[in-house]
């Protein structure tokens, strides 16, 4: 199946002829003697949103850090916005941006201060504006001048967003983008993600444990287990295959090991 | 292509508007922190005023030191040059595993040579803050201006600081590799070579085998040439060159270990985190 084709809710038209966002060719990652990530492949088409489901150490993380070109593979290949990773990382790095539970603002900077380094790592034209364009979008004057390190962990949170927005990013790469925030927190930052991507026809791929957040988000579910790709599909697809009505009931499945015949 | 000039090759094309961002994240972060702008000066004022005393004990009372005055001083702040210049390096780094952004800039454009030349440029600044205040202390207090050592000064202060990156880099590659585990290497290593480089005493001190050892860290080409400048008034060019080559081969030979432990880090995953 053409990687374009396998994107079903598109909002905006992508370009066809572009490469996918992301190519992951028989990737594996082995720690010593673990099998982070064994022998997996997909593509993501441009403009979509793809989440990585699975549970504690299915090899989500090392599967995003590889693509990132944090975490060099054992074997097979990564290509992003059509450049080999990490071989050609210097191509795409000021294009794509990312979100980690695993890495910090630095906490003595202000806001104001930690996005004016970003932006200027990334080259961003107009910083001035820029900031001021992600301060009013994700609600950050109230605290724009005080340090990182004495925000709440929402108001972080957006901080990232924004750090990770700064550049406008055409690749997203997001782990866990709403852990630790409150419903209501949470539920904001996915609807900035939707009109992110819906108005910069941006390709975002995620990795979470929140399955609401996934139906909501993802036009495609790639769920891992133990390193190894166990579904690929819409979340409807999946969930018609598992005959659940929710992604969390097929997450129970697959991580207690009901396979799609008994759990229906 | 192999893995160093894959490496390498992605080192090109610097940009210094990166740098100058880098350079600005740290000098916010030292604005931000009366404690680490004082922590600058504190030690090396401690220093000068303990050693400065001593040297004046001595040369009321031994005619050598009162014909070779300013040794002491000259050896305390040149030994401060290249112990703070590689400080101010390693500490730079390290505050980047501190605040778990080290992530966040090796997934931006900024290159690692760009990262280390805003670490040697902030060595430089974190350097000024704290040995020229140093360095006044020793006029006023002591008479010593160490500013009147003229152009070997320059040659000096150029060997002794290259010498203090390419020591600045290797420390940097091995936490990027091990973690902060290997933090207290930053803090130490420095200090291996001080007896070595015969930092307050000339190298034909030490066994004839040992001088083999500390000919070998070029040093000890600076403080023997301090020596023959402040006891003998003489200029030792020869001197300098010498450790001008060797600190080109180490800083070469540091950048290649940094580079192979970078990608020793991203083989293992410990660029993700970067604790224990």
């Amino acid at each position: 199946m053409n990687v374009i084709d396998q994107v079903s809710h598109s909002v905006l038209p992508v370009d066809a002829n572009l490469p996918a966002a992301i190519e992951v060719s028989r990737l594996t990652k082995v720690y010593k003697q673990t099998r982070a990530v064994d022998d997996i492949s997909f593509a993501i088409a441009r403009g979509s949103t793809t989440g990585l489901l699975g549970g504690n150490g299915a090899g989500k993380t090392t599967t995003i850090a590889m693509i990132m070109g944090l975490v060099l593979p054992t074997a097979g290949r990564v290509r992003v916005l059509g450049h080999e990773m990490p071989r050609e990382a210097a191509c795409v790095l000021g294009r794509m941006n990312f979100e980690s539970p695993y890495v910090d603002m630095p906490m003595r900077l202000t806001v104001r201060q930690n996005l004016t380094i970003f932006g200027r790592l990334y080259a961003v034209e107009h910083l001035r504006e820029r900031i001021a364009q992600l301060a009013a979008d994700l609600d950050l004057n109230d605290f724009i001048d005080r340090p990182n390190g004495k925000l709440s962990a929402g108001q972080k949170t957006r901080v990232a967003l924004a750090k990770a927005l700064i550049n406008q990013p055409e690749l997203l790469l997001l782990d866990e983008p709403t852990a630790s925030l409150d419903p209501d927190t949470a539920d904001w930052v996915r609807e900035h993600l939707e009109n992110y991507r819906k108005t910069h026809q941006a390709t975002i791929l995620l990795a979470s444990h929140n399955m609401l957040e996934v139906e909501r988000l993802c036009d495609r579910v790639i769920i891992l287990k133990r390193g190894r790709i166990e579904d690929d599909d819409s979340p409807d697809g999946i969930m018609a295959r598992y005959n659940r009505t929710t992604l969390e009931e097929v997450f129970l499945d697959v991580a207690r090991g009901r396979n799609r015949e008994s759990a229906s | 292509m192999s893995d160093f000039t894959s490496d390498f090759a992605l080192h090109g094309g610097i940009s210094l508007s990166r740098i100058g961002a880098m350079i600005l994240r740290y000098w916010y972060l030292l604005l931000s922190s009366w404690p680490r702008l004082l922590e600058l000066t504190y030690w090396p004022v401690l220093q000068v005023i303990t050693w400065g005393f001593l040297q004046t004990y001595i040369a009321q009372n031994a005619n050598f030191f009162a014909r070779a005055g300013g040794t002491l001083i000259g050896a305390v702040i040149l030994w401060d040059i290249l112990f703070r210049g590689q400080l101010g390096f390693s500490i730079s780094f390290l505050e980047e595993m501190w605040a778990r952004n080290l992530g966040n800039l090796m997934m931006s454009p900024l290159k690692p040579i760009e990262f280390l030349l805003a670490l040697m440029a902030m060595s430089l600044i974190r350097l000024a803050i704290g040995v020229i205040p140093m360095a006044l202390l020793a006029l006023f207090l002591f008479h010593f201006n160490f500013f009147g050592l003229g152009l070997p000064l320059i040659a000096f202060f150029c060997n002794l600081i290259f010498t203090s990156w390419a020591v600045g880099i290797f420390v940097s590659g091995l936490v990027l590799r091990n973690g902060l585990g290997a933090e207290s290497i930053v803090w130490t290593l420095m200090f291996a070579l001080m007896p070595l480089a015969c930092v307050y005493y000339p190298v034909h001190v030490l066994p004839p085998w040992l001088q083999y050892v500390s000919w070998s860290l070029p040093p000890t080409y600076v403080f023997e040439g301090m020596r023959a400048l402040l006891i003998d008034h003489v200029f030792r060019a020869d001197l300098m060159l010498s450790a001008l080559v060797m600190n080109a081969a180490l800083l070469v030979a540091s950048f290649a270990a940094f580079l192979a432990l970078l990608r020793s880090a991203r083989r293992n995953g410990s660029l993700l985190g970067g604790g224990e």
